[in-house]
């Protein structure tokens, strides 16, 4: 059964807490969906509880709260301009639910439901979708402009339009892999660390000895993966910023 | 593999094979692991559809969330405080102009007093310089009008002597020639041996 603690896979199995069937379709409520709604709950209430004051001079966490806001705010505006603070809430929701979905994961026996890919893939799905939509809808045929860009001889345009359409498809893919590995590879570093320390100290006093060294580690990897957990939802909110832009510009 | 067996050993009538599709069906009861395959579960895909669904539900609320409640929230506690701040930053460049204005309105005043201050010095001063040159004028005038009565009464009084010398003379000349000669000598002769003496 020792096996079975350290197995660090075990961590992203989805487990179903209340089955739901529908025309054939798995929707049950599981542990990711759970976690889902944890993560709603602490940001939403994080936000509203702390500015629920509305203080002048700000308290801490309202501090922090605004602290939030100005920062996607003038990462949007830096990215797109004024004309793209009308994707305000949109990047803010987003930066707030990766940003506290990676926070929340990084509790012992929480799920992270960034570490799964289909997770990750919906967000970006829905950036690009935004996008690709959102550019039709205002330039029309003109968004295709996206990929040909300006002086360009004429000669290298098919291959230059070529190379863009690539980098656009292959968006979505970088945009959730880039996410979603580094939740999962994190985690499973944390918890073979964490292994090392457990089935060290099953060997007794040299072994328990033995075990510090993994242990510092793990609370190394701890915070550096504090750090990833900020980074990636900085990451993902700055690209999101800037795919914008392209949906408000295409023409460069 | 190795992640299925470690189930197989916590859901003990794990079915190990034919569990593709009905995934759902075998597994009905709650905390039972659902995806017994024998797949890495980031990547199965019968857990696709229930996450997509999840996450649309919890994500969509909380767009909708933010964007009716927190962000009209916070933005409006940041344009409030910002609208203050430029309202005291107004304030205190108005309250800056009024002390600016006063002092300079001080400074002007100041000024005037000055200029003012030195124009009465100054009128007083020739005032008094115009007075004391004419009481020195006046003291000099009645000095000059003594001068002048002095000088006046000595010549007459030196007139007077010279007028009185002739006849001195004379009386001495006489009363001289009478006691050297014995005689008298007329008058007449005696003043123009005086004269011709005097000259």
């Amino acid at each position: 059964m020792a096996a079975d603690k350290v197995d660090p896979i075990h961590q992203f199995n989805i487990v179903k807490l209340i089955p739901i069937n529908i025309g054939g379709y798995d929707l049950s409520f599981t542990n990711s969906a759970l976690f889902m709604v944890a993560t709603v709950a602490v940001a939403s209430a994080f936000l509203y509880l702390t500015t629920s004051s509305r203080s002048l001079v700000p308290t801490r966490l309202q501090s922090v709260a605004e602290m939030a806001y100005e920062f996607v705010g003038n990462m949007l505006r830096d990215a797109a301009g004024t004309q793209g603070m009308k994707f305000f809430p949109f990047v803010f929701s987003l930066f707030m639910f990766v940003l506290v979905a990676n926070l929340l994961g990084l509790f012992p026996y929480f799920f992270t439901v960034t570490s799964h890919i289909i997770v990750t893939f919906g967000l970006a799905a829905l950036v690009i979708g935004t996008v690709v939509v959102y550019g039709f809808m205002k330039h029309g045929l003109g968004f295709l402009k996206l990929f040909v860009p300006h002086g360009v001889p004429i000669y290298l345009l098919p291959l230059v339009v070529l190379i863009e359409v690539i980098s656009f498809v292959s968006r979505p893919v970088s945009l959730s892999v880039r996410l979603f590995a580094n939740m999962l590879a994190g985690h499973i570093t944390l918890k073979v660390f964490s292994g090392f320390v457990v089935s060290l100290s099953a060997l007794g006093t040299l072994g328990i000895a033995g075990s510090v060294l993994p242990l510092a580690m793990a609370v190394a990897l701890t915070a550096l993966e504090l750090l990833v957990a900020f980074l990636q939802a900085y990451v993902f909110a700055v690209l999101t910023c800037m795919y914008l832009n392209d949906a408000l510009h295409p023409g460069h | 593999m190795f992640v299925t067996s470690a189930f197989a050993q916590e859901s003990a009538p794990a079915v190990e094979g034919g569990h593709a599709g009905t995934e759902g069906e075998t597994h009905s009861g709650t905390g039972v692991p659902a995806e017994a395959h024998g797949m890495f579960p980031p990547f199965d895909p019968a857990t696709f559809p229930s996450q997509l669904l999840w996450l649309a539900i919890t994500f969509g609320l909380f767009y909708l969330f933010l964007k009716k409640v927190v962000m009209p929230r916070v933005g409006g506690i940041i344009d409030v405080r910002n609208d203050r701040i430029t309202q005291d930053l107004d304030h205190a460049a108005r309250l800056k102009g009024e002390a600016d204005a006063a002092v300079a309105a001080y400074e002007q005043e100041l000024a005037e007093a000055k200029t003012k201050a030195n124009a009465i010095g100054q009128q007083a001063n020739d005032a008094a310089k115009a007075e004391a040159e004419a009481a020195r004028k006046k003291v000099e005038a009645a000095l000059d009008q003594k001068l002048g009565e002095a000088e006046a009464r000595i010549s007459s009084i030196k007139a007077n002597a010279m007028k009185e010398v002739g006849t001195i003379a004379e009386d001495t000349a006489s009363a001289i020639v009478e006691a050297l000669v014995g005689g008298k000598a007329s008058k007449a002769e005696i003043a123009a041996a005086v004269k011709s003496v005097a000259r």
